[in-house]
């Protein structure tokens, strides 16, 4: 499928900047999100085509806007709202919750 | 649990610190994922499964032959021989740099990249301007790189993909023949096994 994942050859994204040191993770959310992605899929939730395609069904400009570890977090929101193993009320609600608790 | 708050309470969570924190959060009251384990992951990738484990492999092929012509013909069997397989280097393809041959790896699709021999990719492979540029302007890359490669070596750019994993067999630096595979390896960067360098001189 066409789409704006496909970004062999694009023109005008500009140099390819790499991050001296680099450590493996940037924030501890990225950890999480790492931990959750492998756990889940383990977990038999999803196979690896199934996450890379609800990546692709991003839309372009906000797949195109976020970073990687964001990737994972929407695709693996829509996987499991899709499949019936969370709902979006609840993930909606737990947010309030947290943000409430943290504030 | 540790993680719940081993941040300064100076700024408010982002909006995606809120939605990993909710998720992670349901799913661990539903049971589905078990918080520990997660920190277990965590720590493996941060500090077992990483390009030390490429450079062990690179190092033997250049210090035992006969283990380079299985890696060159079974990549995947050999690099079992020294223990790494598994989650996202089920298949692997090791391709050799040479005189007149110099390879590249991309991920143009996504972010494919041999777990259990590089560990996680830089935030560069897996970002936009990389996978545009390496298939259409590699020397360009290169260039980004501060690597020059002779004009009349060919290059060749492997595009991975989810059953199909690559390895760059980097050339083994000039004046390195009486080294020991243990020292060889800290030769043996991770862009050189990506394609994006070279190995280091001693």
């Amino acid at each position: 499928m066409n789409g704006v994942h496909d970004l062999g050859g694009m023109d005008g994204l500009g140099p390819v900047i790499a991050e001296q040191n680099e450590p493996v993770f940037h924030d501890e959310w990225e950890k999480r999100m790492m931990g959750m992605f492998v756990s889940c899929f383990a977990g038999g939730h999803y196979n690896v085509d199934e996450f890379r395609h609800a990546i692709e069904r991003m839309d372009p400009a906000h797949y195109l806007e976020t970073s990687y570890y964001e990737h994972w977090l929407t695709s693996l929101e829509t996987l499991l709202t899709e499949k019936g193993v969370v709902t979006q009320a609840e993930l909606d609600e737990r947010k309030k919750h947290i943000a409430m608790e943290e504030s | 649990m540790a993680h719940d708050h081993d941040h300064p309470h100076n700024k408010p969570l982002s909006e995606v610190e809120l939605r990993v924190k909710a998720l992670e959060s349901v799913l661990t009251e539903k049971k589905l994922i078990d918080p520990d384990a997660i920190d277990l992951i965590v720590e493996n990738y941060e500090t077992k499964i990483g390009p030390r484990n490429g450079a062990k492999v690179v190092a033997k092929a250049w210090t035992d032959p006969e283990f380079k012509k299985r890696l060159l013909e079974n990549a995947t069997d050999a690099i079992k021989e020294l223990g790494y397989s598994g989650v996202q280097g089920e298949d692997m393809l090791v391709v050799e740099n040479t005189n007149s041959i110099h390879n590249m790896v991309v991920c143009t699709l996504c972010s494919c990249y041999p777990w259990p021999t590089l560990g996680l990719p830089p935030v560069w492979y897996k970002a936009a301007p990389y996978r545009a540029k390496v298939v259409k302007d590699p020397r360009g890359v290169l260039d980004d790189f501060g690597v020059s490669i002779p004009e009349d070596t060919e290059i060749r750019v492997w595009d991975s993909n989810a059953e199909l994993r690559y390895l760059v067999l980097p050339k083994r630096p000039d004046g390195t023949d009486g080294m020991s595979e243990e020292d060889l390896m800290d030769l043996v960067t991770r862009d050189s096994m990506i394609g994006t360098g070279l190995a280091a001189s001693r």
